[in-house]
């Protein structure tokens, strides 16, 4: 099957053509949003991070700027710097334009002050936003596609309508050669023997198994009762009892193919097929990971209605019951409700979704890029020194 | 995956099933053709579960056909089944301390 996309000029494929202000530090934020307000149609978002960090909390924060700077939705990027942040920036840049990106850093402390960063990331959007409308899409196959899978605001509907029908648009991607990624490592607790009996290899299925069980043990070192976040107040309004049940229910979002990988937060998959990312089950966090890990586009069912997106990739909300979708219906995009209504099969539904998506792929704008919703939040590992 | 409008049993192994409305007490869930029907004790809420079984205290809780914990109190078939009598085997750093769980009645209400 084929869709239309950005050819990029290191062979992968975008389904946006964005011209990204990249905040590097929480002290650019105010900056950033300055920039966007004088190029419209530029995207940013709030980053609460950047500095106070080392080692592997460091290396996984540069992995997530370098997935989005580098990322194929985005046509060009301005790497917005204080000029103190403990990372090499010129790399950065140097990363971006390897990747075939336009790109310039603007660091503060070099341009003299905030009112030329402004001016300096200004002009530089505005050019961009002017000339990538010389990229023009082109027929590809929708091999080339890496979904993100997503569940949050989960209720008991979760594992009965959105995400089988999350799960049918998984295996359909897959068949077509393309990657869906299934995350959220803590919403696997419980269901990891039933992934590991799927790994394409005893080693895939061992990584399973390990990196819920560190998670757990984490979890119990720290003496706590994961109830309360894991499920959340919501998800047991909703009807979920345990994370068992959660993690169960969960699982459907990965469909029924072989586990090709298992990667590290905002790691780009180096196979085709379905893959699991360690991440948290913190939904933006989760989402930032895995569109930094190369996700084109990300589909997301909810039981109660979250409002979340992502600056640089569509998200397709999904509502999981009817009541939902018509009370939250200028957020969501979809309503896979009929199925508990029984007036559609998990696979008549799926199928729909499906299309939703080659829809979206093709340029139809979800409802959270028509709100403006870009959250993104990166997973810390560490505390801040 | 066995189904109706009004409720949901995922696999037959199940000792839950799932509210797809708002059912009141006293509806009639027929489990099993050729048997008599369940009797919900309680309302039970739409997106929650109800026991299609007596339940042991400390009874492993099936649904999706695998255990999603344990009973806290016996629990009769027809009863609401949540928080307040199914806890979490899995991730209970506060079980590690030597703890039940189950009289945190304030974790529990969530």
């Amino acid at each position: 099957m084929l869709i239309d996309g950005y050819l990029r000029e290191d062979g992968r494929i975008g389904v946006r053509n964005h011209v990204l202000v990249l905040p590097v530090s929480y002290e650019m934020n105010q900056i950033a949003e300055k920039i966007v307000a004088g190029a419209q149609g530029a995207v940013t978002f709030r980053n609460q991070h950047g500095i106070n960090q080392a080692g592997d909390d460091l290396d996984q924060t540069l992995r997530v700027y370098e997935g989005f700077a580098t990322h194929p939705n985005v046509y060009g990027v301005v790497i917005l710097a204080w000029g103190h942040e403990p990372f090499d920036l010129a790399r950065l840049v140097s990363r971006a334009r390897a990747a075939g990106k336009q790109a310039e850093l603007v660091s503060l402390t070099q341009v003299g002050g905030i009112s030329h960063a402004v001016a300096r990331g200004t002009e530089l959007a505005n050019e961009w936003l002017v000339t990538r409308d010389s990229v023009q899409r082109v027929q590809v196959p929708l091999a080339n596609i890496l979904l993100g899978t997503e569940c949050g605001g989960s209720d008991a509907c979760s594992g009965i309508s959105g995400n089988p029908a999350l799960g049918v648009v998984s295996d359909l991607l897959v068949t077509e050669g393309g990657t869906s990624i299934l995350s959220e490592t803590t919403e696997l607790i419980g269901a990891e023997h039933l992934l590991a009996a799927r790994a394409a290899t005893p080693e895939i299925g061992e990584q399973v198994i390990h990196i819920v069980h560190r998670l757990e043990e984490n979890a119990m070192k720290m003496g706590v009762d994961i109830r309360g976040a894991q499920p959340s107040p919501g998800n047991m309004d909703g009807g979920i009892t345990t994370i068992e049940e959660k993690s169960l229910g969960c699982i459907y979002k990965g469909g029924t193919t072989p586990i090709q990988e298992v990667i590290e937060y905002a790691e780009r998959p180096s196979k085709h097929g379905l893959v699991i990312m360690d991440t948290p089950g913190h939904d933006i966090e989760q989402i930032t990971g895995m569109v930094a890990g190369g996700a084109q586009v990300v589909i997301f069912t909810t039981g109660r209605g979250t409002p979340t997106g992502s600056p640089i990739a569509p998200c397709i909300k999904v509502a999981t019951n009817s009541a939902t979708y018509l009370n939250m219906e200028d957020n969501l995009d979809f309503n896979s409700g009929p199925i508990v209504d029984g007036l559609q099969t998990v696979e008549e539904n799926g199928n729909a979704l499906f299309e939703t998506m080659i829809a979206v792929l093709n340029g139809e704008l979800t409802k959270s890029e028509l709100l403006g919703h870009r959250e993104f939040g990166i997973y810390r590992i560490g505390k801040s020194l | 995956m066995e189904s109706n409008r009004q409720w949901i049993r995922q696999k037959p192994v199940d000792d839950v099933a799932t509210a797809l409305k708002r059912l009141q007490q006293g509806t009639e869930i027929q489990v099993e053709n050729g048997k008599p029907p369940l009797v919900l004790v309680q309302d039970i809420p739409f997106g929650h579960k109800f026991a299609l079984r007596d339940l042991p205290a400390r009874a492993q809780v099936h649904k999706y056909g695998q255990v999603i914990g344990r009973a806290t109190q016996a629990i009769r078939a027809g009863e609401h089944v949540h928080v307040h009598n199914l806890e979490s085997l899995r991730g209970r750093g506060d079980l590690q301390r030597g703890e039940t769980g189950v009289q945190d009645s304030s974790l529990l209400q969530g």
